[in-house]
């Protein structure tokens, strides 16, 4: 799950991460008084989950109460679209106000999951500012790394090699210290799957703070975060992915036409692949999981079906814990009560598939069947042109 | 010849009373399976369809001999019962979980490192040695015995990898999923690495799929080390990068862990790669001059 920048900044601030006053407001006016109140200079920074805000329009540097109402007025409501964002863009709900410090250094802080390793990895860099994929790119011996034990948390030596390693000193360095060890507890307690600040200011006093900051949380774990749980914003996800979740379903909205419902994450990407293979495009990803019941099947169905881009369906079910015909039984259901018109193609094999197979034929809908993966897209994908 | 699980292999359920431990167990039992026991908390001295139950995996082990266990934990409590297997010396672990936090799978992954134990999984379907023994929740009647070596990180696909083999009449020495985590007590590399030791495996299939490295650590492994043929496909061929596709490992981060790069990485090891899913079996037969 991820979370706006003022949620990622307010989660680091409780643990010890230096970060710029600010408010995040939803009405343009409140802007003059928290401008007013953090001393009239400030930034005025649009809150989306994307990246690539201010080349897109979305953050503005203003210097008086006034030009921030304007500042926040042209940014709320606004379709903001970056390179992150799709071409479809974000609608921006809400600003964050906050006190504009001079900068006189900028550095970058990233803490992921190193699978490879096993362990959490802290990256820093003295490019703060770039994203640290082109940095690795571009300048891979820049990237500083220290992997650590999320038992023990990462050690103040650890953190001392990476302010070393970027050329700080004096109270900077010590400033820098306190931060990388705060923010590696902060990515360990709080389940973080990413914690980044970039980019990391040391202002012209030679403060340490976080300018940026974005983090994302393991869903997993989310159960034992009521609070960083609650920070979900609904609007900042596809309406068809939302709707998806409340069923426990796996769906991810994609721009094909057709729709696909299989069971099994791996199963459900190798469907998407034959679809391609066969000259289709799906229209999304959704896996219904390993013991999807009748209901969930049949919810599964609705979802994909209210996508009005989908002009035929592919049924992809290899019963294993599922049973076929409690799957075919959940279509036959769903395909009733919604009177589909659209041509259907399933293919069910494994765990009672005769009886799966005799519920679809038996149901009176216009349903294919097809006896293998690679037969069942050449049909979906004829049925969909 | 199999690896890892046999005839001989004596199993015990973590979960064993819960709806899911009680249906599997007794499907694995089926199959052949020697399950000798299962545990549950504050259960010990019940029993289920007459496997007794105890209260701890150590009390298990000592009564029962029990050398293998088969998790189905809820998720905030398998990293917990993975641990207390390794400590009551189980040798293989088969988390069948989906669902844990992956700060707790790290920690797992740190503790069992020189402890001796093997984990599979977790969020995987388990391991089976066709007509041997089972240890998981595939549906056991599309495998058949024989010598083709199946690892995957995918539950369903890898039924549909199994069901064309034995549909050309290629039987599977052992199936092992590894799982969809992030972090996996078992790596490709350690299944192929046991695969290419056993004189009952003549041939392999790996099912990758997007995210992480690790079909990149296998094609460095098969081109420096494996004779056998091996024949690979990689799921995710059009996932968008960025997005989480159900597992909690498949996911394009930074522009890595394409399925592009993957085949290419597999390719270049001399590994038949399928771009088709329909056609791993047939590629095999192929591979095996059989087609």
């Amino acid at each position: 799950m991820k979370v706006h920048e003022y949620q990622a900044k307010e989660i680091l601030a409780r643990y010890g991460v230096a970060v710029p006053r600010s408010r995040v407001v939803t009405q343009p006016a409140d802007a003059a008084a928290i401008a007013r109140e953090l001393g009239g200079k400030v930034v005025v920074k649009a809150q989306v989950h994307a990246g690539g805000r201010g080349k897109a329009g979305g953050v503005k540097v203003v210097k008086s109460p006034e030009e921030a109402v304007a500042a926040a007025q042209a940014i709320i409501g606004m379709r903001l679209i970056s390179k992150q964002t799709g071409p479809e863009g974000r609608i921006v709900g809400k600003v964050l106000v906050e006190e504009a410090l001079d900068i006189a250094r900028e550095l970058y802080l990233g803490i992921v999951l190193d699978r490879a390793v096993g362990l959490p990895v802290l990256m820093a860099s003295k490019f703060g500012g770039m994203e640290i994929e082109e940095v690795a790119a571009e300048h891979p011996e820049a990237i500083l790394k220290e992997h650590f034990d999320p038992l023990a948390g990462l050690q103040p030596f650890q953190a001392r090699k990476l302010g070393f390693g970027l050329g700080l000193a004096g109270d900077t360095f010590k400033e820098f210290v306190r931060l990388v060890v705060a923010l590696a507890r902060a990515y360990v307690e709080a389940d973080a799957s990413l914690a980044e600040i970039n980019p990391l200011m040391i202002t012209g006093a030679g403060k340490v703070m976080a300018l940026d900051a974005k983090m994302s949380f393991d869903d997993s774990a989310l159960v034992r975060h009521p609070e960083i749980a609650a920070m979900r914003d609904l609007a900042e996800e596809d309406p068809y992915e939302v709707e998806a979740s409340k069923f426990d379903l796996n769906y991810i909205k994609l721009d094909g036409n057709i729709g696909c419902m299989v069971n099994g994450a791996g199963l459900a990407m190798a469907t998407m692949d034959i679809i391609k293979h066969h000259g289709g495009t799906p229209a999304n990803f959704l896996d219904v999981g390993g013991s999807a019941s009748e209901e969930r099947v049949a919810n599964a169905f609705r979802i994909l079906l209210s996508d009005p881009s989908v002009k035929a369906v592919l049924i992809n079910i290899f019963g294993g814990i599922v049973r076929c015909d409690m799957v075919a039984a959940g279509v036959v259901a769903a395909a009733r009560s919604l009177h589909v018109e659209l041509p259907i193609v399933a293919r069910l094999e494994g765990t009672n598939v005769e009886d799966g197979r005799r519920v679809l034929a038996e149901s009176g809908l216009r349903i294919e069947p097809a006896a293998t993966m690679a037969e069942a897209a050449a049909k979906v994908v004829a049925a969909a042109r | 010849m199999a690896i890892w699980v046999d005839e001989n292999t004596r199993v015990v359920v973590q979960g064993l009373t819960g709806k899911e431990g009680q249906f599997h167990a007794a499907r694995c039992r089926e199959y052949g399976t020697k399950v000798v026991a299962g545990v549950t908390p504050g259960k010990g001295g019940t029993a289920v369809d007459g496997t007794p139950v105890f209260d701890t995996v150590a009390q298990a082990r000592r009564e029962t001999g029990c050398d293998a266990s088969l998790i189905f934990v809820p998720p905030l409590g398998a990293a917990d019962a993975i641990l207390e297997a390794a400590d009551a010396g189980v040798a293989l672990i088969v988390c069948i979980t989906e669902g844990i936090p992956a700060r707790d799978e790290v920690l797992v992954h740190r503790r069992l490192v020189g402890s001796g134990a093997r984990l599979i999984g977790p969020n995987c379907p388990g391991i089976i040695s066709p007509g041997k023994a089972k240890l998981g929740i595939m549906p056991a009647h599309i495998h058949r015995p024989g010598t083709v070596g199946v690892v995957s990180r995918s539950g369903t696909l890898t039924y549909e990898a199994v069901d064309q083999l034995t549909k050309l009449g290629l039987g599977q020495s052992t199936c092992i999923g590894i799982g969809g985590d992030p972090v996996p007590g078992t790596s490709f590399v350690d299944v192929l690495d046991a695969f290419n030791r056993d004189p009952g495996t003549e041939a392999v299939v790996m099912i990758g799929e997007i995210g992480g490295s690790a079909e990149e650590e296998a094609a460095a492994f098969v081109k420096a080390n494996v004779r056998k043929p091996v024949v690979a496909f990689i799921a995710g061929q059009t996932a968008p990068p960025g997005r989480r596709m159900g597992h909690a490992g498949a996911i394009i981060a930074g522009g890595k862990g394409t399925a592009k790069e993957k085949m290419e990485a597999l390719a270049a090891a001399g590994i038949h790669v399928a771009a088709s899913p329909a056609d791993l079996g047939v590629t095999m037969a192929r591979a095996l001059g059989r087609g």
